[in-house]
């Protein structure tokens, strides 16, 4: 890899020992795929996907402690993933009691990001990119991130460059300012591999459509075709929320770090077909398909019969425009039904100047009388608890789904759920 | 009859041992969460949508793969794993390496004792041949004996 002069002083230990080793570190990983350069990194923020204390991941906090001796900090102020508790959401005593000893790292955590650079004590959400959050990066940025669901977004809707870091690298790339550049960073690492061509007769499920898509072409770039057929080809409000969801199951059901939306995202806009290699394959996605998919979700539960004691939305967390949409749909699912709240306790989860944006409409008294929770946890963080895992928790998030215990049900069967009751 | 395959040691070094065999991507969030969080020995994978692993140990297997998958968190609990000496005695994939299990495997190689050779790029036939129990040998440059 060709260094500038100054990056291989500070290969060579002219900044000291420690910043010594995070270049080795980031001049390795480049060299992994075949970097022939490191890239500045230009965005404004930063964002990290290790926002847990987990006394278990004792490791990474002494690694950061080291650095932190070694005076390093983030080149560009960052947002975090939510932080893993909440006292508003359900929980037991003996579950409160696992929660104390499993996130015991926390407060010293919390201070280690402060050290780092953390944009404030609001900046926890996995959705920093919501213009509410405050961490959106502009169009071409080159940016130092990790949140498989933020970074596939940033990529895809906002047309900004980031690789699909690891928590640790990407830490270590905003420390240092600049980035391996490979894979997503470059034009021809931006092209599709992949044709999806949506043939469905409504708009799927957006968490089952990018489930769908993540399990068939894994790591590659589909170029999706169909889509803007619902959503149209303005990046409005609905659009954004459901690209969200669309994207997190992408990526977290394979690997997607980047998808095109024909005649919607950025890029597919501007270059359309020419973005596709030569000999893309096709997957063809109709209803069979989705519920092919859907079918094969493997469900843990102990019994799969058990009534549902906790329901979470938003992972990741819910838009300004979801909160809003949903306060209306469980309003009259509601009165449908004849019942005035919930019926099974349900958190839906969004990033706190969101939430705090929602506070100031109409709607948050609204959805508070309906009994729904509105909260800024990570949802992930909760079900870790293996006391909730024990639990039968229903979602219609399939990052959820693939990383704990929860079922997934599509928004619609959710709402049935939640307001009218039922297994 | 042993058999041989060569890859690209992404960090090198020399292993032996049983393989274990993932054909579909490798989800080590989903694999490890559970394991390193309340100190499970034998390291069983935890990732109930991977029937070829789920409730098998991992703890100083050749874990054989196309890929990872999933959550950024990767390579960090790949580091975790090596920190805490809970990791596989190697990582063989049959595809060319992602960026988050090369994040993981690089961070364990500059910042802690563990040894864990990672090669990458052994090619479909490897994983379509390979098969759970069978032993194999890691050398330095990258080639993979299958006992």
């Amino acid at each position: 890899m060709n260094l500038t002069k100054e990056q291989q002083a500070m290969l060579d230990g002219q900044h000291g020992a420690t910043m010594a080793k995070v270049v080795k570190t980031l001049v390795m990983y480049g060299e992994a795929f075949g970097a022939q350069r490191m890239v500045p990194v230009t965005s404004k923020y930063g964002h990290t996907v290790i926002s847990f204390g987990i006394g278990v991941m004792k490791p990474v906090y002494e690694l950061y402690d080291e650095l932190l001796r070694a005076g390093a900090k983030s080149m560009q102020p960052f947002s975090a993933d939510p932080r893993p508790l909440d006292k508003n959401v359900p929980s037991s005593l003996l579950q409160d009691i696992v929660f104390h000893f499993m996130y015991s790292q926390q407060a010293h955590y919390e201070q280690q990001l402060r050290g780092l650079g953390l944009m404030d004590e609001d900046a926890y959400t996995c959705a920093c990119y919501l213009p509410e959050a405050g961490n959106v990066p502009k169009r071409g940025e080159v940016l130092s991130w990790a949140e498989s669901s933020a970074v596939v977004y940033a990529n895809s809707v906002l047309g900004a460059r980031c690789n699909r870091n690891s928590g640790i690298i990407e830490m270590m790339g905003s420390i240092a300012g600049f980035v391996p550049e490979f894979g997503l960073l470059t034009d021809d690492g931006r092209r599709a591999d992949w044709v999806v061509e949506v043939r469905t007769s409504k708009l799927p499920d957006a968490q089952l459509l990018g489930s769908a898509v993540g399990m068939k072409v894994l790591e590659k770039v589909p170029y999706v075709r169909g889509l803007d057929k619902w959503l149209g080809t303005q990046l409005n409000d609905a659009a954004c929320a459901y690209l969200k969801d669309f994207g997190a199951a992408c990526a977290s059901n394979g690997s997607v770090g980047l998808y095109h939306i024909e005649n919607l995202t950025p890029e597919a806009v501007d270059e359309g077909s020419a973005l596709v290699r030569e000999n893309a394959p096709v997957y063809v996605v109709d209803d069979a398909e989705l519920q092919r998919v859907k079918d094969s979700y493997p469900c843990i539960w102990k019994d799969l019969d058990a009534k549902p004691k906790l329901c979470f939305m938003g992972c990741p967390h819910m838009t300004l425009h979801q909160l809003q949409e949903w306060t209306m749909k469980v309003e009259t699912a509601l009165r449908e039904a004849g019942n005035s709240r919930v019926v099974i306790p349900t958190v839906f989860t969004s990033a706190p100047g969101v939430i705090r944006a929602f506070n100031q409409t109409e709607y948050a008294a609204r959805l508070k009388a309906t009994g729904v929770i509105l909260s800024y946890i990570c949802p992930l963080m909760y079900m870790n608890n293996p006391l909730s895992k024990k639990m039968p928790v229903i979602t219609s998030s399939n990052k959820l789904r693939t990383y704990t215990s929860a079922r997934f049900y599509s928004d619609d069967e959710i709402l049935e759920k939640i307001t009218k009751g039922g297994n | 009859m042993s058999r041989t395959f060569h890859g690209r040691a992404v960090t090198p070094g020399a292993a032996r041992a049983e393989a274990l065999v993932s054909h579909g991507g490798f989800n080590t969030l989903a694999s490890y969460q559970m394991a390193l969080m309340f100190g499970d020995k034998q390291v069983k994978c935890g990732d109930q949508n991977n029937p070829d692993l789920y409730k098998k140990p991992m703890i100083g297997k050749a874990l054989c793969l196309p890929e990872t998958i999933g959550s950024t968190t990767g390579g960090m609990v790949l580091y975790t794993a090596c920190a805490m000496g809970k990791q596989p005695a190697c990582m063989l994939f049959s595809k060319p390496i992602d960026p988050l299990a090369a994040s993981g495997a690089i961070l364990a190689a500059n910042w802690t004792q563990a040894k864990m050779p990672v090669v990458d790029s052994l090619g479909e036939e490897f994983l379509a041949y390979v098969k759970d129990g069978m032993t194999l040998s890691v050398a330095e440059d990258g080639t993979v004996t299958v006992e």
